[in-house]
């Protein structure tokens, strides 16, 4: 067993703040960072279910608070703001992604697809008539997330894109349950409705094939 | 509308919309990203600054000072709130920690400070810039070293007496010929439902609104009146839509209240969403158990003792996990014991969680039946049903109102394939797989409250409901809506629901599966209203008079529903409050639960590969939304078997895997086909609707059931939750 | 999160300099990693230097029969390169066990070289953490340490390295290339490019200041069975508990590499001499020094068991 020596836990008194603490972090030596000074802003433009925005925003929006508090996108839901859920996917040129991990700004001219593009209540995406059909989701919260991914899962698998539970690596892999549940993985779902959900990714992916 | 005797035929046993597997009526809004929850109301209130929460570093001791001017001189800052502005605050009914410490602290992220700027981000980053000096102290934080020092806590609340006794435990389990005495752990669990506690505050003059997620709409508001200090009726508290609350979401929380300050100081509209790495210790958790169990049967494994002792801590005048109540009730026998025992422990405040008591009971009881069983060397299913009673044990003259325990697990056992399970453990593997099944019975209390509901016809002849219910994922919109398209004799499409609005009647909420049967109850009693004042003003005589098809008809009369309501809209209000028929008979939902599951020979590691429940919990109202609420649950029910656990820092006294990469929760990968099966059943003691909750009986002993089958797998009895690969490794077959 | 300045780095040459330059600036490629760490302040960079439009983004067979992996490659792109999944197949393996779908589409072969500890306390600035600030101490020993390192481990620190990919690329003798702030370009051995966490665990690498990865270099393939294993209580969407890349060739000799055992992807030359003699001999050599918690005990054993069934498979 190691013991830590720095670390006195009989110390009473400690002072504790974020600006004690983190100013070290592994940044270079000396780079501590200016007394937050003003936000540094920038302009630049998101094209959102094939609307193009101008946005001049602060620097450290993320692209989910972007959507959800500047352009009032609320469909992409904030879970975590870690990637730690999948609540706040959406598909960029095509592509999936947390859009908490990362920055607006890093996405100047960039085409974002949201669960608002896919369908509305009155034109279902396949995927959500789906989800309804299926009773795949419970509070709702993560269901744009799983709706979003589970569109991408589908065009990943006819790319050829394997994953951790593809046999065979060489091979186009198959679309079945595990390979669903494996390339869901990053949704989570806390009101459990997993099994739904991939009998309505399933049901859709049979009826486009 | 009282309900004291048990229901007759009624309008609802038509079944023309009641118990059909109706997609949800929110489903479109949910899956279109169109359903509005709590911090998302852009369209509420104008000039919306953000709030960001700042916790306490430290779990125990005191803020000596705590320096904001950095704080408010940061770029866009609007206000900060501390214990040193916040005015006075006075501590909900509901919670058992303040919701705003300082400058005492009671537990580890107990929030101390909310930040209001113009933007999240610039909120967030002023945050970091309040530095607090701290006095620490010590504090108890290790259930076990705490055991002993354990009190009796107060009788009462959902606990029922910490101390029960039937006949003389101690002597007969002395001469039983079987014996088992084992101890069980379950570890502290967060909720984790998506989308975190949040809330936006807006206050005209002295009134004040919040847009919230809150599970108990009347609970919340209560709290906030009182810790405000302000009268009730200048809180108004709107939740139509919640993102997950598994008990987390019954109270009000600190989101809540440093809204409604932060509005106050800040003199505009003010939203925070506590922040996920903040949540699992700044609001509530299910509390760890230590649990004694001893069970001694005759030689033909008929129970003769059975004895349940459980452990758990909370803070100074908190409460216990009330893990021992499922054991007063599910088995037979004619001595018998519970304890209930509470430590005092400084770590955050426990409380709720999907099914409380039961679901860690049931993790120890269900394995200690499988153990006992294994002792008398009788099937574990036999063993259960030669247990099996038709009447509180603890009082016979009581009858339960329905039992169908022995046909679940009868059902399930076909359904399931027991019969191919090995009796010897360790014996069937299917590649580098170690393959197991395994059993556990659920139980789950019906409990009645009362519940409110105002219907209204307008002139469309559109029926629309109002009551401050919520529906937190379970499906109160369409059970609801399905009532009423039921009793006023329209398609769904002529039904609007609205709900979680304090200005509407007072429902019973949504917790302790106690909300459907009650909501719907009080729904079915507003219609009740609703038709007598429809006949009424048709000219029927209401008794007579049947509702069907947008049609009302009496005799060889009818007239069309929307008519009466051409010149007025009519409105029918009233609740269900129930008499003592819950004395009378003991009311509770059973379910059998069978699991596979799979043991990596070399690594330990556990898969589940198939699951079945079987429930029979009264007439079930929506067999989708139904089957949804118990797939769910015994998802919850794998986790809390095979890896939730918040690891305590015994020095430091928190929760150290405070976020979800930490606290791992089951994803896709975890989870099989899930199969369910709902057993014929109407309970007409239960309320008119003849139905009970499943939402919580779907998790009571799934978590056992896991466990037996990885017992039946590997021939390792791991009793200390969660199940993990390093509680087996040890011990694994080479 | 701080505020920071921002700029999109036009050449890899000016993205270092303009590192070098400018005081707490930081690369952010995918981002997944730094901006986690921003959020809680963790990482402060006051400066941010958008590497993504440098023409990192290819992988590019290389004169001596191996490949050229560009630094911006997405872990999703590189996984699914039919030349990497067919000659390189613990690497593609490693990745597909890595984070999700959505963060391997985001995240970038050099940011998951670099991303940093998942330790709890190292997460959570209340707590004392020699690695976020340096002589603070280390909350993780004598604490809650069921995931860290049990060999190379310190007085200071005891945490892991998480990456999966990192692993493979170990395995595969990898080398990484990089661009300095003059300009001069250097090829790091994966084996050199990792520090152990001694007195400095907030110096992770061998990286100088400014310096930026453009790419990561694989020699000629060489064949064999190529595993990767990963031990975890979740079944996807988690970090390993212990990991065991290996190559295994025909005649039983073969390379092993551990993730989840040490501060980085942990590889001892002499106990790939072992393999013939199997997983205990191996793991004798490979955790020889294991100290271990209480807590973390049980990562000796694990790697053993895990050891012996990757190398039962690799056989056939
Ligand atoms: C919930 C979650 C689960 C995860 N699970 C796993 C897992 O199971 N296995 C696993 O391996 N990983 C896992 N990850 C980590 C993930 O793989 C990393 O976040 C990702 O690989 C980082 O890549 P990035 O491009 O986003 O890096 P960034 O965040 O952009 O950068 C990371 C670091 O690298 C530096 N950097 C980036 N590019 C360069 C360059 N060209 N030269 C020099 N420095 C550079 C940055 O300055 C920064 O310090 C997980 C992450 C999350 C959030
Ligand atoms: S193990 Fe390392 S990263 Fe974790 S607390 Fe200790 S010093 Fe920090």
């Amino acid at each position: 067993m190691q013991s830590s020596k720095d670390f006195d836990l009989s110390r009473r008194t400690v002072l504790v703040g974020a600006t004690a603490s983190a100013a070290i972090a592994a940044a270079p030596a000396g780079a501590h960072a200016k007394q937050a000074g003003e936000p540094a802003l920038s302009k630049f433009s998101l094209k959102v279910n094939g609307t193009a925005h101008q946005l001049e925003l602060d620097l450290r929006t993320s692209l989910l608070d972007a959507l959800r508090e500047h352009l009032h996108l609320t469909g992409t839901k904030k879970g975590c703001d870690h990637g730690q859920c999948g609540a706040c996917t959406v598909l960029v040129n095509g592509r999936r992604i947390n859009s908490c991990l990362t920055l607006a700004v890093m996405h100047d001219g960039d085409e974002i697809k949201t669960i608002e593009g896919l369908g509305t209540p009155d034109r279902l995406h396949p995927m959500q008539a789906a989800f309804v059909k299926h009773d795949g989701y419970q509070c709702g919260y993560c269901t744009p997330g799983q709706i979003c991914s589970a569109v991408a899962v589908l065009d990943e698998i006819k790319a050829g894109i394997p994953s951790h539970v593809t046999a065979d690596l060489n091979a186009q892999p198959q679309l079945n349950a595990t390979e669903l549940r494996e390339r869901m993985s990053g949704n989570i779902c806390r009101c459990g409705a997993y099994s739904n959900i991939v009998d309505a990714i399933t049901d859709v992916a049979g009826s486009q094939a | 509308m009282k309900f004291d005797t048990p229901a007759t035929t009624n309008p609802i046993d038509q079944l023309k919309v009641i118990g059909k597997p109706t997609d949800r009526i929110d489903g479109p809004l949910k899956t279109t990203g169109t359903a509005p929850y709590a911090y998302e109301r852009h369209d509420v209130v104008a000039n919306q600054a953000y709030g960001y929460v700042v916790g306490a570093a430290i779990a125990k001791g005191k803020v000596n000072a705590i320096h904001v001017l950095d704080a408010k001189a940061a770029p866009g800052v609007i206000a900060v709130i501390t214990h040193e502005n916040a005015g006075k605050i006075t501590k909900g009914n509901f919670n058992t920690a303040k919701l705003l410490g300082g400058p005492e602290i009671q537990h580890y992220h107990q929030a101390i400070a909310l930040v209001v700027a113009d933007s999240f981000e610039q909120a967030r980053a002023a945050a970091q810039l309040i530095r607090v000096d701290y006095e620490r102290s010590d504090g108890k934080y290790d259930l076990a070293a705490a055991k002993d020092g354990a009190e009796k806590p107060k009788a009462g609340g959902f606990g029922g007496d910490p101390d029960t006794s039937v006949g003389d435990f101690a002597t007969a389990f002395a001469a039983a010929p079987v014996q088992l005495d084992a101890t069980y752990t379950t570890p502290d669990q967060t909720h984790a439902m998506m989308e975190p506690h949040a809330t936006i505050a807006a206050w005209d003059g002295d009134k004040l609104t919040v847009w919230t997620s809150n599970q108990m709409i009347a609970w919340g508001k209560g709290d906030l009146a009182r810790t405000l200090g302000i009268p009730k009726e200048n809180v108004r508290l709107i939740s139509p839509y919640i993102g997950g609350g598994f008990g987390g979401k019954l109270f009000l929380r600190a989101d809540v209240l440093l809204a409604a300050l932060g509005a106050r100081v800040a003199k505009r509209p003010v939203k925070v969403a506590l922040q996920r790495p903040l949540i699992i210790n700044n609001t509530t958790h299910r509390p760890a158990t230590i649990q004694r169990i001893r069970i001694g049967t005759d030689k033909d494994g008929k129970i003769t003792a059975i004895g349940h002792e459980s452990w758990s801590g909370d803070l100074p005048d908190g409460g216990p996990e009330t893990a021992v109540n499922q054991t007063r009730l599910l088995y037979a026998g004619a001595n018998r014991m519970t304890a209930t025992r509470l430590a005092v422990l400084d770590l955050p405040e426990g409380n709720a969680m999907r099914a409380p008591g039961e679901a860690p009971g049931l993790m120890a009881l269900e394995i200690a039946i499988d153990e006992a069983a294994e002792k008398a060397g009788i099937d574990p299913i036999e063993f259960r049903i030669r247990n099996d009673t038709q009447v509180d044990p603890e009082k016979p003259s009581r009858p339960f109102s329905q039992r169908q325990l022995n046909e679940c697990l009868r059902l399930g056992a076909e359904k399931f394939g027991w019969s191919k399970r090995s009796a010897t453990p360790g014996k069937v593997r299917d590649g580098d797989w170690l393959i197991g099944i395994g059993v556990a019975a659920g139980l789950r209390n019906n409990l009645v409250t009362k519940s409110a509901a105002r219907v209204r016809l307008d002139q469309r002849g559109i029926v629309t409901v109002e009551t401050d219910m919520t529906d937190i994922g379970t499906g109160t919109y369409t059970i609801i809506a399905q009532t009423a398209a039921e009793m006023m004799g329209v398609g769904l499409d002529k039904v609007v629901v609205t709900l979680g609005d304090s200005s509407f009647p007072v429902s019973a909420g949504s917790g302790g599966q106690w909300g459907a049967n009650n909501s719907t109850a009080g729904v079915y009693a507003a219609c009740v209203k609703l038709r007598e004042a429809v006949a009424q003003k048709l000219g029927f005589n209401s008794a007579d008079a049947t509702f069907a098809d947008g049609q009302v008809q009496a005799g060889n009369r009818s007239a069309a529903l929307a008519d009466a309501a051409r010149e007025k809209e009519l409105v029918g209000e009233d609740g269900i409050e129930y008499g003592d028929l819950d004395k009378k008979y003991q009311q509770s939902t059973f379910a059998g639960h069978f699991v596979e599951v799979g043991v990596d020979a070399a690594t330990a590691e556990i898969r589940v590969r198939r699951m079945l429940a079987v429930c029979a919990a009264g007439r079930i109202l929506n067999p989708k939304s139904a089957r949804s609420q118990v797939i769910g649950a015994m998802t919850m029910g794998v986790g809390a078997a095979l890896m939730e656990e918040l690891a305590i820092d015994k020095r430091l006294g928190f929760f150290v895997n405070h976020d979800l990469a930490g606290y791992e929760v089951p994803v896709h990968a975890d989870i099989p086909h899930q199969e369910v099966i709902f057993l014929d059943e109407t309970d007409p003691v239960s309320s008119p609707m003849k139905a009970k909750g499943v939402g919580e009986l779907g998790i009571c002993g799934v978590g056992a059931a896991v466990a037996n089958a990885i017992y039946n797998a590997t021939g390792v009895r791991v009793r200390d939750y969660p199940i993990t690969l390093d509680k087996l490794l040890a011990k694994m077959p080479v | 999160m701080k505020s920071f300045t921002y700029e999109r780095a036009q050449s890899p040459a000016d993205a270092a300099a303009a590192a070098a330059r400018t005081e707490g600036a930081k690369f952010i490629a995918g981002g997944t990693n730094l901006l986690d760490l921003m959020k809680l302040e963790i990482e402060t960079p006051t400066h941010l230097i958008d590497v993504n439009a440098l023409a990192l983004d290819k992988i590019e067979a290389t004169p001596d029969g191996g490949l050229r992996i560009g630094a911006l490659v997405r872990n999703t792109d590189l996984a699914a390169d039919a030349r990497v999944r067919r000659d390189y197949a613990v690497l593609s393996r490693a990745l597909l066990a890595g984070a999700s779908g959505q963060l391997r589409n985001k995240a970038t072969t050099a940011g998951n070289l670099l991303q940093r500890t998942r330790c709890p306390y190292f997460y959570d600035t209340n707590q004392p953490c020699n690695k976020r600030l340096p002589g603070s101490g280390c909350a993780a020993i004598g604490g809650f340490s069921r995931q860290h390192a049990i060999v190379g481990t310190s007085k200071a620190c005891i945490a892991t390295h998480p990456s999966d990919m990192a692993v493979a690329m170990r395995v595969l003798d990898a080398t990484v290339d990089t661009v300095q702030p003059d300009g001069k370009t250097r090829s790091i051995a994966l084996d050199d490019f990792y520090r152990l966490p001694g007195e400095t665990p907030h110096i992770e690498t061998t990286l100088t200041k400014g310096e930026l990865i453009t790419a990561v270099t694989l020699p000629k393939p060489v064949g064999g069975t190529q595993i990767y294993r990963k031990v975890r209580d979740r079944a996807s969407y988690a970090f390993a508990l212990v990991s065991v890349a290996a190559i295994v060739q025909r005649d039983g000799s073969g390379r092993v590499a551990m993730g989840g055992v040490a501060h980085r992807p942990w590889h001892v030359a002499a106990a790939d001499s072992e393999i013939p003699r199997g997983a205990r001999a191996v793991t004798a050599r490979l955790l020889a020094d294991a100290a271990t918690t209480h807590e973390n005990a049980f990562k000796v054993k694990l790697a053993e068991r895990t050891l012996a069934a990757v190398l039962a498979k690799a056989k056939g």
